[in-house]
């Protein structure tokens, strides 16, 4: 039986477990169902809950765990030979025993023969049903591969049946257990409970998860390069990791990097803030409901657009346009026409960045704007104030810690943006403070070291994990920040 | 006459009522949010140095009425006022007026106090400052004084003028807006139910203090509290679905109302 045959029994004998427990329910209230302690409805989930739950779970952890003892079984059953050849010939061996399993299984019973009597070559009766391999195969892979197949068929039988006497047992024990005062309700909110839980768990440990793979390789990293040299380096220069050197010789300093992801982002913020919080003012206070309806959602879409498309727009567009005007500016002043910002720079960068960001910032502050009570509004309007000067004095002072708490989440977003730094600022890693030049980013230099051929085990590539997890405490720290300012902020108009 | 009870003076003075100068004229007002009309054709006169009540059941228009005496209605992008309000014979509504100039002579104090989230201090200065009433810290120290001992909050708070206005308790923080209107120096002052929000102790000081600012300011005043309109006023107003029902000396209107309705809701037969 397949696994989504068996799971679909499951939900049969479920559903049947269901209206069982529905009409036992309704049974034993005789006739008057506010005898009941839980609607019918309640003890019809609780006892396919009884049904489904542990049947899945069993069925769950004998699809992970049985592959692990099969596999087992048929390693200890490989030739010596085999076995003295060390882990990696072992691993391989058992691939390829798994791939004569698996094309075994699509072989009718004549070829079968043949092939188990060595009348017919292993690879071209496999081939002809499109599975390949890699080699002529020997006999010995032939016998193991029936000893899994039967390992495996054998294990399925029983799963399948185990599963199913599970459910029903499920079934029938909750159903002896309902009657009248029984409590359905209180114990299916505790499986709603416990699913809720689950969900949030895995969000939870998926990032648990992640940090510490990163964190792992990044130990790596620094068995090989120390922290000092990676944190106080002031060079950037990895090298190539050539096959078999092993070499420590690159050098691997974070410092210029983070001042151009930093220089990068200050200068996307420098762009972004005045022109966010303008447009977020006029949004929250000038603008009439029409064109608040209309112009707002339109600088919203500003925020849908795929990063790269910026990038793309930096890269042939903006660069270009920057690197000749500032050559016609240089012609016009010393008559020299070579220009002084390059097509690559972290001006580009940053304006396209920039631009990137208003509607974040416009966004966010807009709704932290117009959280401000009214009424502090109207007191301003009310004493002869201007709409500008209670937006200055009243309206701003009051949104400011929200505001600053959104400008730092809109910062977490510049220091981690990817795609257009990629496209528009430069490779080129140096400390220097001239935004006409190229600078390059943390993000940069993960995307350069990851891409192309290479080995997961020099510190050319683990550096990545290591520059990852620095931008990750940086962004974590940023982001946390700005959540307890606006927490804080909330908590005064509530 | 010092043997005159303060009652009879009180009496003596508002006997003279028909007397006293209109302030603001109201002709003809009539106030439209969106298709719906609030107000009907209007027509009341606001006497100088008179504390007038507006009193009607919820949604009966006064406190539009009151809103559109320093042009508050303009903030609602839907509302849109005809006929004509005057204050000291100026059309109110004229192109020419400016309004933030309006505003500073027909302050308002709201309905829940709103005291800016500053400094008590900075609270009241917040005005002057605006319309550049005082320009040295002296000045603004005399302004601070002067609008919290009128505000009948100075003594409560005089050591702690740097301390947020919105720690106080909320009759402080009603009598700190009103100190804050007092502040600008208005020349009518605007209350939209000022003790909707109080306990009846702070009531009790912030009516007191209405009491007082009479001899220098005329006062309009919303209120659901028949007993406060009472306490409070010398001329009452009465509305009803939009329209003015009876405009009346206070102790007339309380004792011997012209029109029907008037009488109903005093006896709390509607409302």
């Amino acid at each position: 039986m397949s696994t989504s045959l068996i799971l679909l029994i499951i939900l049969i004998v479920g559903l049947a477990a269901y209206f069982a427990g529905r009409a036992r329910a309704t049974a034993s209230s005789k006739g008057k169902l506010s005898a009941l302690h839980s609607l019918p409805g309640y003890h019809g989930v609780y006892v396919a809950i009884w049904a489904v739950l542990p049947a899945a779970f069993v069925l769950a952890i004998w699809l992970l765990a049985s592959p692990f003892f099969i596999e087992n079984s048929v390693r200890s059953a490989l030739p010596d030979t085999v076995k003295s050849q060390g882990t990696a010939t072992i691993e391989l061996m058992l691939g390829q025993v798994m791939q004569v399993a698996n094309g075994l299984k699509r072989l009718n019973s004549d070829e079968l023969a043949a092939v188990t009597s060595g009348s017919s070559n292993l690879r071209d009766a496999l081939a002809a049903k499109g599975v390949p391999m890699a080699n002529a195969g020997e006999p010995y892979m032939v016998e193991a591969a029936q000893h899994y197949n039967s390992l495996r068929d054998g294990s399925r039988w029983v799963m399948s049946v185990a599963v199913l006497i599970i459910a029903i047992a499920g079934a029938v024990f909750a159903i002896r257990g309902i009657s009248a005062p029984f409590r359905a309700r209180n114990r299916v909110e505790r499986v709603m409970l416990g699913t809720l839980l689950v969900a949030s768990s895995i969000a939870i440990l998926t990032t648990v998860g992640i940090v510490g793979s990163m964190l792992s390789e990044a130990i790596r990293f620094f068995q090989s390069v120390s922290p000092s040299t990676f944190f106080f380096g002031t060079v950037w220069d990895p090298r190539f990791s050539a096959a078999g050197s092993g070499g420590t010789e690159g050098q691997f300093g974070l410092l210029p990097l983070l001042a151009g992801t930093l220089y990068i982002a200050f200068v996307a913020m420098l762009f972004a803030v005045p022109v966010g919080l303008f447009a977020a003012i006029y949004m929250a206070e000038y603008a009439k409901p029409v064109v608040r309806g209309i112009a707002k959602p339109l600088l919203e879409i500003l925020a849908g657009i795929p990063t790269i498309v910026y990038g793309f727009f930096a890269l042939v567009t903006v660069g270009p346009f920057l690197r000749d005007i500032s050559a016609q500016l240089n012609g016009l002043v010393t008559g020299n026409y070579v220009n002084f910002i390059q097509a690559q720079s972290v001006l580009t960068a940053g304006l396209v960045m920039g631009i990137m960001l208003i509607p974040f910032v416009s966004s966010l502050s807009d709704d932290i704007i117009t959280q401000v009570p009214r009424s502090l509004r109207d007191g301003s309007l009310g004493l002869g104030a201007t709409r500008s000067e209670t937006i200055k004095r009243v309206i701003l002072p009051a949104a400011l810690p929200g505001i600053v708490g959104a400008l730092l989440l809109t910062a977490s977003r510049a220091v981690g943006e990817t795609m257009i730094v990629v496209l528009a600022a430069g490779v080129a890693a140096r400390m220097q403070l001239n935004p006409f030049e190229a600078m390059t980013t943390v993000t940069v230099k993960i995307v350069n070291q990851l891409t192309g051929d290479l080995e997961f085990n020099s510190p050319q590539t683990l550096v990545a994990f290591a520059l990852g997890i620095t931008l990750f405490a940086i962004t974590l720290c940023l982001n946390i920040y700005a959540l307890y300012i606006v927490r804080k902020y909330r908590e005064q108009y509530e | 006459m010092n043997m005159m009870s303060e009652a009879a003076v009180e009496k003596a003075l508002d006997q003279k009522m028909n007397t006293v100068p209109f302030k603001m004229i109201g002709k003809d007002v009539s106030v439209y949010y969106g298709e719906k009309r609030a107000l009907f054709d209007v027509n009341l006169n606001v006497r100088e140095n008179t504390v007038t009540a507006l009193i009607g059941p919820s949604g009966c228009g006064k406190s539009t009425f009151l809103r559109t005496l320093n042009r508050m209605n303009d903030t609602i992008d839907s509302c849109r006022v005809t006929g004509k309000i005057t204050l000291d014979d100026g059309d109110i509504y004229d192109p020419s007026i400016d309004v933030v100039e309006l505003r500073a002579r027909v302050g308002m104090v709201f309905q829940k106090p709103n005291p800016f989230p500053k400094s008590i201090y900075e609270n009241v200065t917040y005005g002057p400052k605006i319309h550049g009433l005082a320009r040295t810290k002296a000045e603004l120290d005399q302004v601070v004084e002067s609008s919290l001992q009128k505000a009948g909050l100075w003594n409560e708070v005089k050591d702690r003028l740097h301390e947020s206005g919105t720690g106080l308790s909320g009759g402080q923080q009603q009598r700190l807006c009103i100190a804050r209107a007092v502040a600008v120096s208005p020349e009518v002052i605007l209350m939209d139910e000022p003790c909707s929000a109080l306990d009846p102790i702070a009531t009790a000081k912030v009516e007191e203090l209405i009491h007082e600012l009479r001899t220098n300011y005329t006062i309009v005043i919303v209120t659901h509290s028949m007993q406060q309109a009472a306490r409070v006023s010398q001329r009452t107003a009465m509305f009803h679905l939009g329209n003015l029902v009876e405009e009346n000396d206070t102790d007339k209107m309380f004792t011997n109302p012209d029109d029907q309705r008037t009488q109903d809701y005093i006896m709390g037969r509607f409302g």
